[in-house]
């Protein structure tokens, strides 16, 4: 089975970790990634918050590239980048004017008809049987807080992903894994996504919030599949338990690396070993 | 044919942009006009004067008044040529207002239409014949469904005042929401101590025929003579051999229902009477609970009942009855949050369903109420802990367009007032959090109430939406905003009650269409005009009253159910019913059978019948309009490919001379 | 573009007048205790036109985008496309909030690496962005935060030293020059 794959900026730069790990998983589950030719960046929230146009422009460039070269189906692992291109797509597919406007600003003809999925979505075409067919070593040790995060389920008009308020997709797949999905209250709080950098203070502050409910709960791992909230939970973890003065020591993974590890591949093949804090 | 034409200024808003005189004289060259006129005001006593003065001294036959719209004043002007001796369905109106007057500014271009639309009425009154008013006779007898506390009230009314009242009810009891309320707003009275009276004197009434644990099956027939099916649930109980001693549910070793009456805050038995002050209070077996009637194993309720009353064989029966008036009062629901369901989207940020100690409003009156699982100690459902904060938030589902539901379902404001009262005066030491978006108190020692509620005792008013609601440590951790102050705010709640939105109860509109009546977006039952006629549907002889027609409160309710009563009385009041003749007619020699006409109608007004000889031979079918029901909406006319259908008053031949005289 | 109440429809592609000021916009945004003006306020300022106060205040930068406002607002207004005009307008009308500029800076730093490279080449972001933002308000602590992190994140193999770039940067560049030179219109 081949699928498009727009990778953007995050996996090809300091997330090259998930983007290792979703290339492992998925190859092993018969997924051949099609990577999308010379792509561009989506915008993000710079794109988003100074240019509406450029907002919907980027993702259209990318779009476009995808229709000229037959790719009807993406994954986009990151979620800011899916629910970009997805929300330019629909833009592009309800307007007549949007189409004509967008195709001469990147020069080539779109219509945004290009499916664009997230990394749960391609597990889901997979298919829980068989998934679980390919688990060997079952993760009877993991009590995992699933952590969907903000844009995987949000704008639900938008996305249409699984419930926006109490999503159970990942606990799904996680306990098809063995293991266990444990349920606690903010799997769809924000950790402050994209202003790690800008705002560290927020970042660390809703970090920390996350980290403490997740081991309130009796986790002993957080399963994400975002690049930005790994790096705020894992990358930032350290500030966070120096600013608050406590140990969360809490692992972050990605969805791939637990799908990948049941199914017998090896931590460092999947870019485990990258992460800051260690299981 | 002697035809008097006259046309109304109706003071300026016809003459202003029409030249009444002009148009009078331009009329009064056509063939068959008697005579033309024109007044300032036709409809006033002179003018009707001059009306009947022309018809006895110019002997006209046929009347056309030009002035404003036939709903306005046709029956003003009939009653006018009646009073002359001249059939009323020779008069006609050609409405020079509404369709020319008002919406025109050129008078010379307006003056030539009114010509041109009295011309046209002209044309028609020639065709017309004289009709009769159809007289139909009235079953004196109403069927009320629903037996809450507007169906009880209205059918009190109508049998207090002699007549016969048959009142269906869907629970095993009658009682409605308001039986289990704890106490009512404004004046904190015992809801019980109110209602139960009431309820004994239904079940006690000599002319109140109670039919529990039924529902409306199919209703035919019309105005003053409906004949409605009712579906008699199989209650496994015959009540007439039970006492109601309480041996059987006493004995029922199935107790762990969810109680209906305490909305899943208590338990019952399989076999159970919903509360003590049922009426009837005779017990019903839950078929889905019962071990006996799913396994054929247990039987106790049987072995136990020295009056032989409990019949595991007992079937659904079919009863019809004959009434002449129906009144719909079959209430609400709460919505149900938890979960989406149909247009209505659940709220997955208040965890209701998902946190035990999220609950909603009729929850909290169970667990309030004397009567309630707990014995009206205040227990939260998780752990039966005494609640010390409680965070009561108004608007869920209602007032929210992105969830379905854009109305104000009007009671919330008042209980959720009334529900921090009562917690205070339970829990003294405890303290009750609001979350309004305004407070809505427009009645009668209303706003009053809510101010006690703040004022003295001390529930937390906050102006603001919640966002989402979190449970930690047994904790429920409550996300808020104070508007008026500018912040966000965290409590931290034992218990969370949601004043969530009323909506009409389930089944509404599948008896809606039984009954022929209209329904809103929300399944809400249409009343005929909001404001004058209130508990009037668009079918003659169905009414509407209660909380199935609009979110209301008590008194609202019991309100609208006494004018719904009296609209029966009124119609019960004559021995029969006239209506207006203009219906269809079949033409049976040249109706083909094709019953197109049955199927198009939308009010079930034609029959398919037989055309037998005198030995009852079949000779031919045919179509027939029952005359009783036809609203003489023309359908049937425009259907038929045979031509055989026509509209008294409206016949073909009248329509074509009325273009006829056009072109 | 001129701030205004439709030109704030126009670019959030929603109605600012639908909204009731229930609050739950505010009640539930993760950084609603930091910003110096709730979210419902900002919408109450474009609302009656005050648009100074809306977009010289920090609140706006404060944003993270998670869209959990818009996505519980009962009136289905997009509020958080409504802080992305705000933010739009004020930089086009030259509207710095002072305690915000840092994440004006970066949002800024980050475009242009975008114009330029095509992708987001981190370091590049990195050094610009600080030594911009060490420019604009001095911040010693700021220029070395994360530097601790820098050396790990080689050693992990995080960081590409050079960076990817597209093979059509002309294009981007192009891309860029339309959207900003036509007058930003909004789009979703």
């Amino acid at each position: 089975m081949q699928i498009g794959y727009y990778p953007g900026c995050a996996l090809h730069g300091s997330s090259n970790d998930y983007e290792r790990s979703v290339r492992v998983c998925l190859g092993r589950l018969g997924m051949e990634l099609r990577e999308l030719d010379d792509w561009v960046c989506c915008g993000a929230t710079a794109a988003h918050s100074l240019n509406a146009k450029l907002a919907t422009a980027l993702p259209a460039r990318n779009l476009a590239i995808a229709e000229r070269d037959g790719i009807d189906q993406m994954l986009a692992p990151c979620p800011m980048c899916s629910m970009e291109l997805i929300k330019a797509g629909q833009a592009l597919a309800a307007s007549d004017a949007l189409r004509r406007e967008m195709s001469e600003i990147v020069e080539q003809k779109v219509s945004g008809a290009t499916g664009v999925l997230n990394l749960i979505q391609v597990f889901q075409q997979i298919g829980l049987e068989r998934i679980q067919k390919a688990v060997v070593q079952p993760l009877s040790q993991t009590k995992a807080a699933c952590y969907y995060g903000c844009l995987l389920v949000r704008p639900p008009e938008q996305l249409r992903f699984d419930d926006c308020e109490n999503p159970t997709s990942m606990e799904t797949i996680i306990k098809a894994l063995g293991a266990e999905a444990i349920d606690w209250n903010y799997k769809t709080e924000c950790c402050g996504a994209g202003m790690t950098m800008c705002n560290e203070d927020t970042v660390l502050d809703l970090a920390h919030k996350i980290l403490t409910d997740v081991a309130a709960h009796g986790a002993n791992c957080v399963v994400v599949a975002c690049p930005m909230c790994h790096v705020n939970l894992d990358m930032k973890q350290a500030d966070v338990e120096r600013r608050y003065g406590v140990t969360h020591r809490m692992p972050i993974y990605y969805l791939s690396d637990l799908v990948g590890m049941a199914m017998g591949a090896s931590g460092a093949e999947m870019g485990v070993d990258r992460h800051y804090v260690v299981a | 044919m002697r035809i008097g034409v006259f046309t109304c200024w109706c003071g300026e808003n016809i003459a202003r942009h029409v030249d009444c005189q002009k148009v009078a004289e331009a009329i009064r060259n056509l063939l068959g006009v008697h005579c033309s006129v024109d007044y300032k005001y036709m409809c006033s006593d002179p003018g009707q004067s001059m009306i009947r003065e022309q018809i006895r001294n110019g002997k006209l036959t046929g009347l056309v008044v030009a002035a404003c719209s036939p709903h306005m004043h046709l029956k003003t002007f009939r009653k006018a040529a009646e009073a002359e001796g001249l059939n009323p369905y020779m008069v006609e109106m050609a409405n020079v207002r509404e369709h020319c007057a008002w919406v025109h500014h050129d008078r010379e271009a307006a003056t030539a239409k009114a010509i041109d639309i009295i011309r046209m009425a002209v044309a028609k009154v020639q065709q017309n014949r004289p009709l009769a008013a159809i007289r139909v006779p009235v079953t004196k007898r109403a069927m009320v469904i629903g037996g809450g506390v507007a169906g009880i009230q209205a059918a009190l009314d109508i049998a207090d005042a002699g007549f016969e009242v048959v009142l269906v009810e869907r629970d095993p009891s009658i009682g409605g929401k308001m039986a289990g309320l704890s106490e009512t707003f404004p004046t904190l009275d015992c809801s019980q101590c109110i209602l139960t009276p009431r309820m004994v004197d239904v079940g006690q009434h000599p002319r109140i025929k109670l039919h529990t644990y039924s529902e409306v099956e199919a209703v035919n027939g019309y105005v003053g003579n409906f004949k409605v099916t009712v579906r008699k649930k199989a209650r496994y109980v015959d009540i007439t051999k039970c006492n109601g001693c309480g041996d059987c549910w006493n004995k029922c070793p199935q107790k762990k229902n969810l109680s209906e009456f305490d909305f899943g805050m208590g338990k019952r038995t399989a076999i159970y009477v919903p509360f003590p002050q049922a009426v009837p209070a005779r017990p019903v077996i839950d078929r889905e609970a019962c071990t006996m009637l799913l396994k054929g194993k247990c039987g106790i309720c049987a072995k136990k009942c020295t009056r032989g009353a409990i019949n595991f064989e007992d079937q659904d029966q079919l009863i019809t009855e004959d009434v002449g008036a129906i009144v719909a009062a079959t209430g609400y629901k709460l919505c149900d949050i938890g979960k989406d369901e149909g247009r209505y989207k659940g709220y997955g940020e208040y965890g209701f369903g998902r946190y035990a100690d999220v609950i909603d409003g009729l929850q909290f009156e169970r667990i309030v109420s004397a009567s309630g699982p707990t014995g009206g100690e205040i227990k939260r459902p998780s752990d039966g802990k005494t609640p010390k904060s409680v965070v009561f938030i108004c608007c869920v589902g209602s007032r929210d367009d992105a969830k379905g539901c854009g109305y104000c379902s009007k009671i919330c404001c008042m209980y959720v007032a009334k529900h921090t009262m009562l917690y205070k005066h339970k829990v003294h030491d405890g303290q009750a959090h609001v979350f309004y978006m305004d407070i809505r108190a427009g009645g009668k020692n209303y706003e009053e109430f809510v101010r006690r509620a703040i004022e003295q005792d001390g529930a937390e008013y906050h102006r603001g939406r919640v966002s989402r609601i979190t449970e930690h440590n047994g904790q429920l951790i409550v996300r808020g905003v104070d508007t008026l102050v500018g912040e966000a705010m965290t409590i931290e709640a034992d218990l969370v009650v949601l004043a969530t939105a009323m909506r009409p109860a389930d089944g509404v509109e599948s008896l809606a269409q039984k009954l022929n009546i209209g329904y809103d977006e929300y399944g809400f039952l249409s009343e005929s005009h909001p404001k004058l006629r209130p508990v009037e549907t668009n079918t003659a002889g169905v009414l509407v009253c209660g909380a199935c027609q609009a979110p209301k409160d008590i008194p609202e309710s019991v309100a609208q159910a006494s004018a719904a009563a009296a609209k029966v009385m009124m119609l019960f009041a004559r021995d029969e019913l006239t209506r207006e003749p203009e219906v269809a007619e079949v033409n049976e020699q040249t109706c083909a059978a094709c019953f197109s006409c049955v199927r198009g109608c939308p009010y079930k007004a034609i029959d398919e019948a037989d055309i037998t000889d005198r030995q009852g031979r079949l000779i031919k079918r045919t179509a027939r309009v029952n005359p009783g029901l036809c609203m003489g909406c023309g359908t049937c006319v425009a259907i038929c490919p045979s031509k055989s259908v026509d509209l008294a008053g409206f016949t073909e031949q009248q329509v074509y001379a009325m273009v006829e005289s056009l072109v | 573009m001129r701030p205004s109440s439709e030109a704030v429809d126009m670019l959030a592609h929603t109605h600012v007048t639908d909204c009731y000021q229930c609050g739950k916009c505010s009640a539930g945004c993760p950084v609603g205790e930091r910003m110096d003006v709730l979210p419902n306020q900002l919408v109450r300022l474009v609302q009656s036109g005050n648009f100074r106060r809306a977009m010289d205040c920090e609140a706006i930068w404060l944003c993270v985008s998670c869209q959990t406002c818009s996505a519980r607002c009962p009136k289905s207004v997009n509020c958080a496309g409504v802080l992305d005009a705000l933010r739009q307008l004020a930089v086009e009308n030259n509207v710095i909030n002072a305690a915000a500029r840092r994440t004006i800076v970066f949002q800024q730093v980050f475009l242009n690496n975008i114009r330029r490279n095509g992708r987001l080449n981190e370091l590049e972001l990195v050094g610009v962005f600080k030594s911009k933002a060490f420019l604009k308000d001095a911040s010693v602590p700021l220029l070395f935060k994360d530097s601790l992190l820098a050396p790990k994140m080689i050693t992990r193999g995080k960081f590409h030293l050079m960076g990817e770039k597209v093979k059509d940067r002309a294009l981007v560049g192009r891309i860029f020059e339309r959207c900003f030179a036509e007058g930003p219109r909004g789009h979703k």
